[in-house]
């Protein structure tokens, strides 16, 4: 080995040339933009999923049938039953002769708003009971039991028992569309947490014993300020993960409480209750199943992408490959 | 192959005695083990047991000792990153172990560290600007236009290129790494740092980078170090003293030249016995102290001196007298009952004896006090 001069690298001297402009630091939503917009994957979903969320959005003032319009003259509504695509009617009618298209586009609003917010609930509370329960010790015993509780009592039940006993009164205090929606929304919300929480607390006990967040305590960080800078980025993956299957599950659960006739009203269109209604049928005229299922996949499945997409973005070990 | 290491430049004070930066008195840190179905606490792993020395300001104390004695439970414990179960630390002036929450947090900023694995050691998900920064934005309250000043300048201290702060962990080489590392430890200016095990994760030739970065800013910014490692040649490069640990005890605390040249403690005797002779001739000749067994396990020491069960010098008082650390000659500590010291007497006294500050031994010069 030659004669290094060891030291010489540490003199400040070494830095002194003209400084050219430093670029401040970047902002790291620029970082993860860029890679986010190299995942094709998850551009593709970002794209369908606005999409969906316009046409939903938007779509309803396009195209002005009323989706719970059925007609009062009894032999016109017989003879305009399950009719196939037409230009009256591009995604048909149903067994009331009811425009289906007009009643995915609403459908689609309910169905994503409880998606979204029921997996807003779910990851919420199970991030926070896991962080909880991994960081600190004295949290851990009772928290996980509290999770055990959870994940041992059978789902459907509880979620009917919670709408009978509290269905009405909520029902009455903010009306009944808004009511169901949020008696729903966290229906589903707080019996989905569990395994979110059980993931994080296992990857906080991990990430606790790594030395970085012992430096950061050297540092003097608190312990909630430690928990948002140094964790939570950390735990983030398999969170984002539970999110996107969260959303899944919340859209199917919703069609399933609908369908057992605790859920929206029977005449309220959503995509889990197009499906249910559709199964009768499902021989006949298949396009009643696939559409509101398509529907509900496409969203699924790009929801997925962008998590996916997200989660590389957020990695910068990944980022910049 | 070693590279060329500089020589010490260090600037010592020879003027009056200060009082020691670093207190330690007693310290013990047990792990409780809990047994059975009803988690019962059955014993203690005895990771650290009763250990005291002093660090004078602007010195180095080397701590060597080899695996699980315990050598990395001190320098946590020290800046109380665990809870250690009896003792006192302090750090100028202040009591680190009964500080309450919120003081400690102000106290932090004097007493940082430096941990063993660089890549460990830095959030990934953090920019070299951000990790640097954190101890900036929860101390020094400054704006982000002095504090990202600051971090500039803390990066060109510790030699890494002011491009560099955009970047993250993983896109650095290992010594750059610890570089970082050392950059946060230095950012809200402490006096006393714990460098636990800094060059073991590094390469040879990254090691003397790093320890002569060590060495210069302990020259610049007067710091104190507490430098743990297993590398005895590269304590023996950087330390003034040296405190030799075996299972969870100090054996020998000693000026460095004069623990090199003559070791006291049998097991620091055999320990530095270890150590390779570059020169081939001489190394032909060195003469090795094989110790016989294992490391006893630290939830269940000897009674009397932990060493007894290997000691080649073992004697009947050993397996059941516990020695005491205490001065047997100037400046030199040793817990050993082959040394009789009036000190081992009076044995409240003795622990608390103020340890000298004296580098003393061959080429540093003599200066002592308390003593």
């Amino acid at each position: 080995m030659t004669d290094i001069k060891l030291g010489e690298v540490s003199k400040p001297a070494r830095n002194a040339e003209p400084v050219v402009k430093l670029a401040p630091p970047r902002s790291q939503a620029r970082d993860i933009w860029d890679q986010f917009k190299t995942h094709k994957g998850a551009m593709t979903g970002l794209v369908i999923l606005c999409l969906i969320i316009l046409a939903i959005l938007i779509g309803p003032f396009v195209w002005q049938i009323d989706p719970a319009y059925v007609n009062p003259d009894a032999a016109k509504m017989i003879l305009g039953r399950n009719k196939p695509p037409t230009w009256a009617h591009p995604m048909g009618t149903d067994q009331l002769a009811r425009d289906l298209l007009a009643r995915m586009l609403y459908g689609g609003r309910i169905s994503l708003a409880v998606g979204a917010v029921a997996m807003l609930i779910s990851v919420f509370i199970g991030t926070g009971i896991g962080v909880l329960a991994g960081y600190f010790k004295r949290l851990d015993g009772p928290l996980m039991r509290l999770t055990d509780l959870f994940l041992a009592l059978p789902l459907l039940p509880l979620l009917l028992v919670l709408m009978m006993l509290f269905g009405d009164t909520v029902r009455k205090v903010v009306g009944p569309e808004a009511g169901t929606f949020l008696l729903i929304v966290f229906a589903i919300g707080v019996t989905s947490w569990m395994s979110s929480a059980r993931i994080v607390r296992g990857q906080v006990l991990a990430l606790k014993e790594r030395e970085f967040v012992l430096a950061a305590r050297s540092i003097g960080t608190p312990a909630r300020r430690l928990i948002i800078r140094h964790i939570l980025p950390n735990v983030i993956s398999p969170v984002m993960v539970a999110a996107t299957l969260g959303i899944a599950g919340a859209i199917i659960t919703e069609s399933v409480l609908s369908f057992l006739g605790l859920g929206f009203p029977p005449d309220f269109p959503t995509w889990g209750r197009l499906l249910y209604d559709g199964v009768d049928y499902m021989q006949l005229y298949p396009s009643r199943v696939i559409l509101p299922g398509l529907a509900i996949s496409l969203t699924v499945l790009s929801v997925n992408y962008i998590g996916d997409g997200l989660r590389d973005a957020l990695d910068p070990r990944i980022r910049g490959r | 192959m070693l590279p060329m290491l500089r020589p010490r430049g260090r600037t010592m004070m020879l003027d009056a005695p200060a009082p020691a930066l670093v207190q330690v008195r007693d310290l013990k840190m047990y792990f409780p083990i809990h047994t059975g179905v009803l988690r019962r606490h059955t014993g203690d792993v005895k990771a650290v047991d009763g250990v005291s020395f002093d660090i004078m300001a602007g010195e180095t104390l080397g701590l060597v000792g080899e695996s699980g004695c315990g050598k990395s439970t001190v320098g946590r414990a020290l800046i109380r990153l665990y809870e250690p179960t009896a003792g006192s630390v302090r750090i100028a002036g202040d009591d680190i172990l009964s500080l309450a929450p919120e003081a400690l947090r102000r106290k932090r900023p004097e007493m940082q560290m430096v941990f063993q694995d660089p890549q460990a050691s830095l959030n990934p998900r953090m920019t070299l600007a951000q990790i640097i920064g954190e101890p900036l934005i929860e101390h020094s309250g400054l704006n982000p236009t002095d504090r990202l000043a600051r971090i500039y300048e803390l990066m060109d201290q510790t030699g890494l290129n002011r491009r560099f702060a955009n970047r993250y962990p993983h896109e650095f080489s290992g010594g750059q790494r610890q570089r970082i590392g050392i950059a946060r430890a230095l950012a809200l200016n402490p006096k006393f740092i714990v460098c636990d095990e800094p060059i073991a994760a590094l390469d040879v030739s990254i090691q003397a980078q790093v320890v002569n970065l060590l060495e210069d800013l302990q020259d610049r910014l007067g710091l104190t170090y507490l430098f743990i490692s297993h590398d005895l040649s590269m304590v023996r490069h950087i330390a003034d003293r040296v405190a030799v640990m075996y299972l969870g005890r100090i054996a020998e605390l000693s000026p460095r030249d004069a623990l090199y040249a003559r070791p006291l403690h049998p097991y620091a005797e055999a320990l530095l016995s270890a150590v390779p002779e570059p020169d081939p001739d001489r190394e032909g000749s060195r003469q090795r102290i094989i110790l016989q067994g294992d490391v006893p396990s630290p939830a269940n020491p000897p009674t009397g001196c932990a060493f007894c069960t290997r000691c080649p010098k073992v004697m009947e008082i050993c397996t059941t007298t516990r020695p005491i650390l205490a001065e047997v000659e100037p400046g030199r500590q040793v817990a050993c009952h082959l040394y009789p010291s009036e000190a081992r007497s009076n044995q409240p006294n003795s622990r608390h004896a103020a340890p000298s500050g004296s580098t003393g031994g061959g080429s540093s010069q003599h200066q002592q006090h308390g003593v």
